[in-house]
């Protein structure tokens, strides 16, 4: 047990520890929110003041609230596993008394831990003291929010993990990974959001494990959804969880058949 | 002779980056693919706001493919040839620089042949597609000075933004550990170029137009062609002076990485 928290500290200062790196991204993760809150309010005012239940001030906040979670959610390129197996050095990680998944989830959740306040909380002020937010109509919303918000971490991590242990089967993965990293945006609410999709767009994209990763934990710490209504989202989130957990756990057990390590 | 010699060298550059990337059959063809996809899922924003007002900026939907289309097109071109640029980071960080710098062929040459992309055409390719398509479903008068915007902008758009590829190359030797710094204006600058420009706050407007003149590279030059007036500080007849804006990017260009060359230390790597 201790060795995971470990892994999870380890991980937290090794984030913290390029300064300059944090400012430059904050930086430019607000110039692009500013972009955002631009096209999405043009587009509000042209509709008359509202586009899905979400009103200037709404989608201010949907907009900031997703600036700061694109980077502890992840939805960058990721492929630190990947390279591991491409070095061989997975041969060592596998033979390690440390569970692999249940260890780079730990990572990534101290990973996460860091760099939601650190590169998720600038933007977060930007957005409130240049075009205000609006603050959901309950207490309950920060609780739920930042639960649903590990949830949608850990479901990026259980996809992201997936996608990693292609490199088992092929050595060169930038191209699954490169469409898998463009596809996901829009799937799972980073431009627009879902909610403005058309009718049976929406409804393909629902029953997707993505907007669970994203669009979700907005709805929930932004109040759009609240109380009871939250705690199905969340749970929903928890079942996605579980099952794509599983479906790694297996495509694992595949990958670890192929191995063959040559020499040490 | 020496002209033969420096040929010759790019020549076993380009090739062998070439055949490199086709080593991987099944990676190059999802490379080429996710490329494509990149310029596809960007228009979806615009269908799916576009699906919920009848007029976004003041231009309709395939107005608005028009200006995302001829952006598209500059970026992707730019993309190709000084995408590159972006790798300088990571080479300042590994000590890779010094083995360019040694070579008789100036650095900027070599980035950009170290490793073009053959994929990146797959965007290029996907917005020209969308170009022709809106371009034939949109109402225009054909006129010689239509003909020569749609012919000369995404030149003088691809233009525009490899100067701003180049700007941040140049200034990455500055910056290290903030590379990420230059996103703001080089992607920022893709993203705001192929939005109406009307959409964006005035401050916004005014620093993609007057500062990174991502404007320009498609907004103003779409404007002329459909006929329509500018929103306040963005007049359309700016479209015109596109080569102007390009000469000026590529002066700062020179400049920045001009700078960032003589302030680079190498480390013995």
């Amino acid at each position: 047990m201790r060795a995971y928290a470990e892994l999870a500290r380890g991980e937290f200062r090794r984030y913290s520890s390029y300064r300059l790196a944090i400012l430059a991204g904050v930086f430019t993760n607000s110039v692009f929110g500013f972009i955002r809150v631009s096209v999405l309010s043009a587009a509000i005012a042209t509709a008359g003041g509202s586009i899905a239940a979400y009103s200037a001030r709404e989608v201010s906040t949907y907009v900031w609230l997703g600036q700061a979670l694109l980077a502890p959610i992840a939805l960058f390129v990721w492929t630190d596993i990947a390279d591991r197996v491409k070095t061989g050095e997975i041969a060592v990680d596998l033979s390690r008394p440390v569970d692999l998944q249940l260890g780079w989830w730990l990572r990534d959740l101290g990973r996460a831990a860091f760099v939601f306040p650190a590169r998720g909380l600038p933007p977060l002020l930007v957005g409130a003291l240049t075009v205000g937010l609006a603050l959901p109509r309950s207490w309950t919303a920060l609780p739920l929010g930042l639960l649903s918000v590990t949830l949608g971490i850990s479901i990026s991590f259980a996809l992201r993990f997936m996608i990693n242990l292609i490199a088992f089967w092929t050595l060169d993965i930038r191209g699954f990974v490169g469409l898998y990293f463009v596809l996901i945006g829009p799937l799972c609410g980073l431009f627009v959001p879902v909610h403005m999709f058309p009718e049976s767009l929406r409804a393909v994209i629902n029953v997707l494990p993505f907007p669970w990763m994203f669009q979700a934990p907005i709805d929930v710490l932004s109040g759009r959804v609240l109380n009871w209504d939250a705690l199905h989202v969340i749970v929903i989130q928890a079942a996605w969880l579980v099952v794509l957990l599983v479906l790694g756990r297996m495509v694992l057990w595949r990958a670890t058949l192929r191995l063959v390590v040559q020499g040490g | 002779m020496a002209d033969a010699t420096v040929w010759t060298g790019y020549r076993t550059l380009v090739g062998s980056r070439i055949r490199s990337q086709l080593a991987y059959r099944t990676s190059f063809v999802l490379l080429t693919l996710t490329s494509a996809a990149v310029g596809i899922v960007e228009l979806t924003e615009l269908y799916v706001i576009l699906h919920n007002v009848p007029v976004f900026g003041g231009l309709d939907f395939t107005q608005a493919s028009v200006v995302f289309a001829l952006a598209n097109l500059g970026f992707s071109l730019a993309d190709v040839v000084f995408g590159q640029l972006d790798s300088i980071p990571t080479l300042l960080r590994a000590g890779q620089l010094e083995a360019l710098l040694v070579r008789p062929l100036p650095l900027m040459g070599q980035l950009i042949t170290n490793d073009i992309q053959l994929r990146r055409f797959g965007r290029a390719l996907v917005a020209l597609v969308i170009l022709i398509i809106a371009m034939a479903n949109v109402a225009v008068a054909w006129t010689p000075s239509v003909i020569y915007l749609v012919i000369t902008t995404p030149i003088f758009g691809a233009m525009i933004y490899g100067g701003l590829f180049a700007v941040a190359g140049g200034l990455q030797f500055f910056l290290i550990d903030g590379a990420e710094f230059t996103s703001s204006f080089v992607y920022g600058s893709s993203y705001a170029g192929e939005l109406p420009g009307s959409v964006l706050t005035l401050p916004l407007r005014v620093a993609f137009t007057f500062v990174a003149p991502a404007t320009i590279t498609a907004y103003a030059p779409a404007l002329l062609i459909l006929e329509l007036p500018g929103p306040a500080l963005l007049p359309a007849w700016l479209g015109w002076l596109a080569p102007i804006f390009a000469a000026t990017t590529w002066l700062l260009a020179s400049l920045a990485w001009r700078a960032g060359i003589r302030r680079f230390t190498g480390a013995g790597g």
